[in-house]
């Protein structure tokens, strides 16, 4: 079951650089939240504090509360790798690890994790692919290295690794940036189709990508470069695109500044 | 009036700046071919004429005016540009050959005076009875030492050194990282026979140990693991940061992630690394001589007894200055080289074989 996220006054430093300060929300289960804002606002950081990468940064410190239907993720005696297992993440840049194939990519999560029969993970590894929408263009190749596939097949390759794991939340921190707009139309009816089972994250820099897939949108900015990233609003999408309470949510929506 | 006078006087074109037309005087084709002929035949007859004993520097004085006829001759009919272009390449293609040229010789003559020596029974026996003047005898005893002794610093020198490569690059940092740099580069520089005087104060004189080929591989293995955590250091560095993110998001442990995603990515630099650190410490003899002693009989233990192993083998029968010995020299020279070849050639596949899928 997709799970529900309550952020409660999460502020982020790397080293003593405080890149967000203060940042409360509450994400819906099993729907698609959008955070759009100028770049250097902290979008990024905080995705990553909300299945603990932002830590594997060095220097990388997170005060605040961020609940995962109940649990803190940052509670006591909770495990960062459990946490990883549960909130999946697709990275900006298509990462497929190299010394392996289509097939492997998809595996390597419960591969690494446990010990999987060949039929099962054979099972698996379909249904991903098929969930990514990549199988009919990898089904006769699965053997050969991930690298080899172009962009847009490389980011739904990774989206396919991401929910092999069957995660419960799928972060996507600018996951069509590098692609052209074909592959960025694919990727954007899968996220449809995702968040019939996952709870989505996405950042995104495409207003109209933002307006089309998400239900909810968050805006972030930052006064002043250097100063640290603040949550400006969050609403529904039809909402924040329509009617914005804050000019500068207005201004940033319309083209008039970042 | 300086106004009309820009407008009557249009500035003069630069012709440096862009050509009239875009075509070039060029030397024909066969000029290079021909000037290469022309600087062997001026290096041989200067040669000749001068009476200089030494063929290389017959060939120094050809590179020499091929260098230079090169380039005077390029920038008198194609220009400035393309005549430096010329003794660039030039000088690379010579500094190349200069370098090569010694390679090859010693190769060639370690092969052309080895192989008459290299025979079943000459791999196959050992010096046992055998006086320094007599034809046959062999290197079984040697080979086995070195490959045991070999074997053993890479036992003890490859996983340390990985670890400790892994250390820095994964988790080390602060006070603690930057000494253990500091020590690796000073052990990096450590002579071979500090390494063998240190084992020996401390393995055989301090705590009572006798010659062994252990002892000689403790010393072996001084000497190896800071060239391996160099090179793995280095690999490590140049594999991406997304790799190991991609993997720790997907919930995989620091540490498998660093064994199956991290290594795998770098298995073939790393490789690389360690076939350069084992070629070095094969040949090594000081610390042989030393901590290992030497022996004309074949001792199948490396942890008791005196033993032999090629670099020494070689030292040896070169010192007894017979012709027999020479000739057995030189066969060992070649074996050594060969082993350190096929060394080289089975961890390359190896590494190719595990690097494309590496399914578990
Ligand atoms: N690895 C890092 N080390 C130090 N500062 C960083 C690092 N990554 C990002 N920052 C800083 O944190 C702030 C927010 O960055 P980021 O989250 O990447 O913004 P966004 O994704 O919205 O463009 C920026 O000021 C940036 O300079
Ligand atoms: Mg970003």
């Amino acid at each position: 079951m997709a799970k529900r996220i309550d952020v409660t006054g999460l502020t982020a430093y790397y080293g003593t650089h405080k890149a967000i300060d203060d940042i409360s929300m509450h994400v819906e289960p099993m729907s698609v939240t959008a955070f759009i804002g100028p770049s250097g606002c902290g979008k990024s950081t905080f995705l990553r504090t909300l299945n603990r990468m932002h830590e594997v940064t060095p220097g990388g410190r997170v005060e605040g509360k961020v609940l995962l239907d109940d649990e803190d993720l940052y509670g006591p005696g909770v495990d960062p790798v459990s946490v990883r297992r549960t909130v999946g993440m697709v990275f900006q840049r298509p990462n497929p690890f190299p010394t392996m194939s289509i097939y492997d990519n998809v595996a390597a999560g419960l591969r690494l994790n446990g010990s999987y029969r060949k039929s099962e993970l054979d099972d698996i590894v379909e249904k991903n692919l098929r969930g990514a929408n990549l199988w009919n263009e990898v089904k006769d190749r699965l053997n050969k290295p991930g690298s080899g596939l172009s962009g847009g097949q490389q980011q739904r390759l990774c989206i396919a690794r991401a929910t092999a794991v069957e995660p419960e939340v799928l972060l996507m921190d600018e996951p069509c940036s590098a692609l052209d707009p074909i592959s960025t139309l694919a990727i954007e009816d899968l996220i449809g189709q995702l968040k019939s089972t996952f709870t989505i994250v996405i950042v995104t820099h495409n207003m109209q990508q933002a307006a089309r897939v998400s239900d909810r949108t968050a805006f972030f900015n930052l006064a002043a470069v250097g100063q640290p990233g603040k949550l400006i609003e969050i609403g529904d999408t039809d909402r924040i695109f329509s009617n914005p309470t804050v000019r500068a949510t207005e201004d940033y929506i319309s083209g008039r500044f970042g | 009036m300086s106004q009309t006078t820009v407008t009557e006087e249009p500035p003069r074109p630069r012709p440096s700046v862009r050509p009239t037309t875009l075509r070039r005087p060029r030397l024909p084709g066969w000029s290079r071919g021909a000037l290469l002929l022309g600087s062997a035949a001026i290096g041989t007859a200067t040669g000749l004429v001068a009476g200089l004993e030494s063929r290389v520097q017959w060939g120094l004085i050809a590179a020499l005016v091929f260098v230079v006829g090169g380039f005077a001759l390029t920038s008198a009919v194609e220009g400035r540009r393309q005549a430096v272009d010329r003794l660039a390449a030039s000088l690379v293609w010579t500094s190349f050959l200069v370098a090569v040229l010694p390679l090859a010789s010693l190769l060639w003559e370690t092969i052309a005076r080895g192989i008459p020596g290299v025979s079943w029974y000459f791999l196959t026996h050992s010096m046992n009875g055998v006086l320094s003047w007599q034809d046959g005898g062999g290197i079984y005893h040697a080979l086995l030492g070195t490959v045991q002794q070999v074997l053993l610093a890479s036992v003890i020198a490859i996983p340390l050194g990985l670890l400790t490569a892994v250390y820095l690059v994964e988790y080390g940092s602060g006070r603690l990282a930057r000494a253990i740099t500091f020590f690796v580069d000073v052990m990096t520089g450590i002579p071979s026979i500090v390494a063998g005087l240190f084992i020996l104060s401390m393995w055989i004189m301090m705590m009572g140990f006798g010659y062994s080929g252990f002892a000689g591989a403790l010393a072996l293995s001084i000497l190896m693991m800071p060239i391996v955590v160099r090179s793995t250091e280095e690999m490590l560095k140049l594999v991406p940061n997304e790799l190991r993110e991609a993997s720790l998001a997907l919930g995989v442990p620091k540490w498998r992630t660093i064994l199956k995603v991290v290594l795998p990515t770098a298995i073939g630099g790393i490789t690389t690394g360690i076939m350069l650190a084992l070629a070095r410490i094969a040949g090594e003899t000081a610390p042989i001589i030393l901590l290992v002693f030497g022996n004309n009989m074949i001792n199948g233990n490396p942890f008791e007894g005196a033993q032999s192993s090629l670099p020494l083998f070689v030292y040896e029968q070169w010192a007894f200055g017979t012709e027999s010995a020479y000739d057995r020299a030189w066969a060992a020279a070649l074996v050594l080289i060969a082993f350190v070849m096929i060394l080289n050639l089975a961890a390359r596949a190896v590494a190719r074989w595990k690097a494309p899928k590496s399914g578990r």
